[in-house]
C-alpha cells in the first residue's frame, strides 16, 4: 500500500493540531506498514526539522525545470525519529494553516465546481483544469523556480492564498505522474483541490480528512469560497475522514455528505519517554493554570480570562498564563484591563518546540475552552506532561477522554468552579493526573493509522 | 432441609443538589430530583414488589417469609413523597413472617472513620425501626455488606444475635455460605454470608439472554436451591429490593418469578423459607471465620474500593468525619441531620473511578456526569458546611 498524501504544515513548522496530526499519522502509518509519499509545500522549511526523512531539506531540483524539488537527508542526529516508509516532497506553494484567504478570484468558484466534477474527467476537461490552474497560479504572483526558494521569503505569505491552494494543487498534480501509488489522501481543505485533481489524473481513490470545518473556524460567518471547495472535496472524495463524531455531525448535516462516506478516525498523542514525573521550577507558591493554542474567536480565550475573573475573586495565589498568538489577542489584552485582572495574567505570545514542554511542566492545570475545537490534541499533551485538564464539551477529545474535566465554553461560572476545585483540592488533581496519564495509553497513533489503513486498503479493494 | 433466607435493601439516598463554589445557601439535596426517583421507583419496583410479597405470605398461610433492612433515609424520603409504601411495609409487618435488620440510619460508613457516631447512628435506627414498626431489630447489617472482626464486635457488644455480611471467596476459600458462622472474636455472634452465585443469578444475570442459563425459570432456581440439601443449612439470597421492576424491568418477568418461586421450592417438601432470625435460632455455627480486613458485596473485588479506592474519596470522607466533634457541638439538630445525610455512602460511591471493568453498574446510579463532578460538588457543600460551624460558634 503507497499513499500519495497532501498536506500543508508538518512539526516543528507548525501553527496548529494539523502539523501534529500528519505527523502523528504518519509515523503510524509507517509503523504498520503502509508507505507514505508526503507533499509539502515549500513554505515549511523542513531542513531544521527534527524529523530524519529519505528526502528533505535541500531545494534541489531532480528534474531540470520542474517546479519539485526532493533532497537527500541532512539530518544524523540518532535520537530523532526515523520514517522508514515516508517521503517527503515539497512544493513551491505557499500555504499559511490559519490564514484568511483575502483575494478572490473569480475564477475560483468556477475552478472548484470543474473540480467536483472532475472525477469523471475527459481529458479535454483535465486540460482545461490544468489551464485553470496555470491562470491562478500566474494570478498569485509570479512561479518561484526551484531551489531559489529562501527561508526568509515572508513576501510568499499572506499573499493570495487561493492562488497559493490552486497553484499547490497543479504542482502537487504534476508530481504525481512521476509517483505511484495506490490512494490519494488529503488533509484539510487547502489541499482538496489538489486531491481532486489528483484523482481526476489518475482515477486513484480519494481521502480526505476533515481536520476541521469552515463553521468551527468562522461560527456561522463562513466564508464561502472555503466552504465551497470543503463541500467539493468532501463530496467528491471515496471517503471522508472526520477527527471525531462531532465533525463528523457537522460534515453531514452542514455539507451534505451521506453518512456511508463518513468515518471517524481520532488523533491520539505520543507519551514522552520514559516516565516522566519532571523536577518543577523552583517557583513562588503560585499555581498556574494554562492556555494554549491560538488566541483566536474559536478557542474562547474571553471565556478563559472571565472565568480567571470569578476564580481569583476566591483564590489569589495563581496565574493564568496565555500561551499563544492569533487575532484576538488585541482584545484580550484590553479584556484583562478591563476586568482588572492584570497581575495574574501573563501573556507570553506563540511557544514552539521545547518551550512548550517547559510552560506545560510549570502548568497546575490546562483549560481549553473551545468554542468549537473539531479534536484537541493539546488536552492529550497536557496529560502527557501529567497536567489535569478541563476541556469544553464543544470538543472532539471530550468524546473518548474520561479523565477531564468538561464545561461548556459558555459556563464560565462552572468553568471557574472546576479551575477553582484543582487548585483547592490536591487529590482532585492527583486523581485527574494519574487516571488520565493511564487513560493516554489507549490513545496511540499506531492504531489510528491502523485504521486509516484499513480505509485504504477497502478503496484499493473496490478500485480492482 | 434446606432453608431460603432472603433479605432485601431498601436505600435511597439523599442525592445532592449542584453546588457551585459560589454558593452559599444551605439547600444542599436536590429535593426535586430525590422525589421524582424515590416516586418512579415506588411506582416500578417498592410497591408492586411489596404486594407480591404480601400475596405470597397469604398464599401459603405464613410458609414463605422474608428480610428487610430500611435506611432511615428511604424511610423519610416514604413519608414526604410515597407514603402509601410504608402502609404497604406496615401490612408485610403485621402478617408476621416479615423481620426487619438494623444497620446504620444514614447507610454510612460511620465504623471505618468514627465508632461513637457509627453506634449512634445503629442506636437511631434501631429505635426508629421499632417505633415505626413495631420490631426491635435483632439482626445488624452494616452499609453494603462492609465487615470485619471489628465490627462483628462492636456489634455484639450492641446485643444483636447475627450480622450479614458477604460470603466472599477469599474469605471462605473451599467453605460454603449455606452454612451459619461465628466471628472468632465474639462469644455468641452469628454470621450469615451471602450466596453470591445464586443472588447474582436473580439480581444481575436474570434478563441477561448472553447467559446459558437464560431464561430462569423459577423451577430451574428451586432446583439449584435443591442441591443444596445435604451440603448446608441455609441459602441466603441477599439483594437490593430495587432488584425487583427497577434493575430488572417488570417486562423481563421478574415478578412472575418472584411469585412462582415460593411454590416451587416448597413443593419439593424438604426445604423452607425463614427469616433471619428464625435461621440463626434454627442452625448452629459450624465454625469461625476469620475477616481481618473489610469486605463488602460491591464490584469483583468484594472490598470497599467503590467508597474509598482513590484519594478524592479519601480525602471528601476524611474532611466530613473531622467535623464530627464540632458539628456535635453546636447540637444544632438541622446541621447534623444535614451532616449526617452527607454521610450516606453513595455520595463517594459517586466518586468512584474504577470504570473500566465495573463501569456499567456504576455509571447507572450515578446522578453525575463524573466522579470528578461528584467530589467537587461535595466538597463546596463540605465548605459550606464548615461556614454553618464557625457563624454558630461565633453567635
Amino acid at each position: 500500500m503507497r499513499v500519495f498524501m497532501l498536506g500543508w504544515e508538518f512539526p516543528p513548522h507548525i501553527s496548529g493540531g494539523l502539523g501534529t496530526a500528519c505527523f502523528g499519522l504518519t509515523k503510524g502509518l509507517d509503523e504498520v506498514g503502509v508507505e507514505v509519499v508526503f507533499v509539502l509545500p515549500t513554505a515549511v522549511p523542513i531542513a531544521s526539522s527534527h524529523v530524519k526523512m529519505r528526502t528533505a531539506a535541500n531545494l534541489t531540483g531532480t528534474r531540470p525545470g520542474s517546479a519539485f524539488s526532493a533532497a537527500s537527508s541532512s539530518s544524523t542526529d540518532p535520537t530523532q525519529h526515523v520514517f522508514h516508509h515516508v517521503e517527503l516532497r515539497q512544493v513551491n506553494a505557499v500555504l499559511q494553516a490559519y490564514a484568511n484567504p483575502r483575494v478572490s478570484s473569480a475564477a475560483v468558484q468556477k475552478m472548484v465546481a470543474q473540480v467536483a466534477l472532475g472525477k469523471s474527467a475527459t481529458p479535454q476537461m483535465l486540460g482545461m483544469f490544468q489551464t485553470q490552474m496555470a491562470a491562478a497560479a500566474l494570478a498569485a504572483g509570479a512561479d518561484v523556480p526551484s531551489g531559489q526558494f529562501s527561508q526568509g521569503a515572508g513576501a510568499h505569505y499572506n499573499g493570495d492564498l487561493m492562488g497559493q491552494v490552486y497553484r499547490y494543487a497543479r504542482l502537487a498534480l504534476e508530481l504525481a505522474e512521476r509517483e505511484t501509488f495506490d490512494v490519494i489522501h488529503a488533509h484539510d481543505w487547502m489541499t482538496y483541490p489538489a486531491g481532486l485533481a489528483v484523482a481526476a489524473a489518475t482515477h486513484k481513490p480519494l481521502v480526505v480528512h476533515v481536520h476541521s470545518t469552515e463553521f468551527d473556524r468562522s461560527g456561522d460567518n463562513v466564508n464561502q469560497q472555503v466552504y465551497d471547495i470543503e463541500r467539493a472535496g468532501m463530496h467528491g472524495a471515496d471517503k471522508v475522514v472526520c477527527v471525531s463524531h462531532l465533525t463528523r455531525t457537522i460534515v453531514a448535516s452542514r455539507y451534505g455528505v451521506p453518512a456511508d462516506r463518513l468515518d471517524v478516525v481520532y488523533n491520539a498523542v505520543d507519551l514522552p519517554n520514559g516516565d516522566e514525573w519532571p523536577m518543577k521550577p523552583i517557583r513562588q507558591d503560585e499555581k498556574i493554570v494554562l492556555f494554549l493554542g491560538r488566541v483566536t474567536m474559536q478557542k474562547g480565550p474571553e471565556y478563559f480570562l472571565r472565568a480567571a475573573k470569578k476564580v481569583v475573586e476566591k483564590f489569589t495565589d495563581v496565574r493564568f498564563v496565555m500561551a499563544g498568538s492569533g487575532d484576538m489577542i488585541t482584545r484580550c489584552i484590553q479584556d484583562v484591563a478591563d476586568l482588572k485582572i492584570g497581575r495574574y495574567v501573563t501573556f507570553t505570545g506563540f511557544l514552539r518546540g521545547d518551550d512548550v514542554g517547559k510552560i506545560f511542566q510549570m502548568a497546575d492545570l490546562y483549560v481549553m475552552p473551545s468554542v468549537s475545537e473539531p479534536f484537541g490534541i493539546a488536552p492529550l499533551e497536557a496529560l502527557s506532561h501529567n497536567v489535569p485538564v478541563i476541556i469544553s464539551k464543544q470538543s472532539g477529545v471530550s468524546e473518548i477522554l474520561t479523565h477531564a474535566l468538561k464545561v461548556d465554553f459558555w459556563d464560565v461560572d462552572e468553568m471557574a468552579n472546576k479551575i477553582l476545585a484543582v487548585l483547592r483540592h490536591p487529590p482532585l488533581q492527583r486523581t485527574l493526573r494519574q487516571h488520565g496519564h493511564i487513560e493516554l495509553r489507549k490513545f496511540s497513533w499506531r492504531d489510528s493509522a491502523q485504521k486509516l489503513s484499513s480505509i485504504y486498503s477497502s478503496l484499493a479493494d473496490r478500485r480492482n | 432441609m434446606a432453608s431460603v433466607v432472603f433479605y432485601f435493601q431498601v436505600h435511597q439516598p439523599f442525592r445532592l443538589r449542584r453546588y457551585s463554589i459560589f454558593d452559599s445557601d444551605t439547600t444542599y439535596f436536590d429535593n426535586w430530583r430525590n422525589e421524582t426517583i424515590c416516586r418512579k421507583v415506588a411506582t416500578k419496583c417498592y410497591l408492586p414488589a411489596n404486594r407480591a410479597i404480601l400475596d405470597m405470605i397469604r398464599k401459603h398461610e405464613g410458609r414463605f417469609r422474608v428480610s428487610y433492612s430500611l435506611t432511615g433515609t428511604v424511610i423519610e424520603q416514604f413519608k414526604r413523597w410515597a407514603p402509601e409504601v410504608l402502609d404497604t411495609f406496615h401490612e408485610l409487618a403485621r402478617t408476621g413472617c416479615v423481620e426487619f435488620i438494623a444497620e446504620t440510619y444514614y447507610h454510612s460508613l460511620a465504623f471505618l472513620y468514627n465508632r461513637d457516631e457509627f453506634v449512634a447512628q445503629a442506636k437511631k435506627h434501631r429505635a426508629f425501626i421499632a417505633d415505626l414498626l413495631g420490631q426491635e431489630p435483632r439482626i445488624f447489617r452494616n452499609t453494603e455488606l462492609t465487615y470485619n472482626n471489628d465490627v462483628a464486635k462492636v456489634v455484639e457488644e450492641m446485643g444483636y444475635d447475627a450480622i450479614l455480611t458477604e460470603g466472599a471467596d477469599h474469605i471462605l476459600g473451599y467453605r460454603s455460605p449455606n452454612f451459619i458462622y461465628n466471628p472468632p472474636n465474639c462469644s455468641h455472634l452469628k454470621m450469615l454470608m451471602k450466596n453470591y452465585r445464586l443472588s447474582d443469578d436473580v439480581a444481575f444475570r436474570f434478563s441477561n439472554r448472553a447467559w446459558t442459563e437464560w431464561p430462569l425459570t423459577a423451577e430451574k432456581f428451586a432446583g439449584w436451591v435443591d442441591q443444596i440439601n445435604g451440603n448446608g443449612y441455609v441459602c441466603n439470597l441477599f439483594m437490593d429490593y430495587e432488584t425487583f421492576g427497577e434493575h430488572q424491568w417488570a417486562d423481563t418477568g421478574i415478578f412472575e418469578f418472584l411469585r412462582a418461586l415460593p411454590e416451587k421450592i416448597l413443593a419439593a417438601g424438604k426445604n423452607d423459607f425463614l427469616t433471619v432470625s428464625q435461621a440463626v435460632q434454627r442452625y448452629p455455627s459450624v465454625g469461625e471465620v476469620d475477616v481481618p480486613h473489610m469486605i463488602s458485596w460491591a464490584d469483583t473485588e468484594r472490598d470497599i474500593s467503590a467508597w474509598l479506592g482513590n484519594s478524592m474519596q479519601a480525602n471528601a470522607l476524611h474532611d466530613l468525619y473531622s467535623l464530627a466533634d464540632r458539628i456535635l457541638d453546636t447540637e444544632d439538630a438541622t446541621l447534623i441531620h444535614d451532616w449526617r445525610k452527607l454521610q450516606s455512602s453513595d455520595h463517594f460511591y459517586y466518586m468512584c473511578t474504577k470504570w473500566f471493568a465495573d463501569g456499567d453498574v456504576h455509571k447507572y446510579f450515578n446522578p453525575y456526569e463524573s466522579p470528578y463532578d461528584a467530589y467537587i460538588n461535595y466538597m463546596n457543600i463540605l465548605d459550606n458546611v464548615r461556614t454553618r460551624i464557625s457563624t454558630r460558634a461565633k453567635s
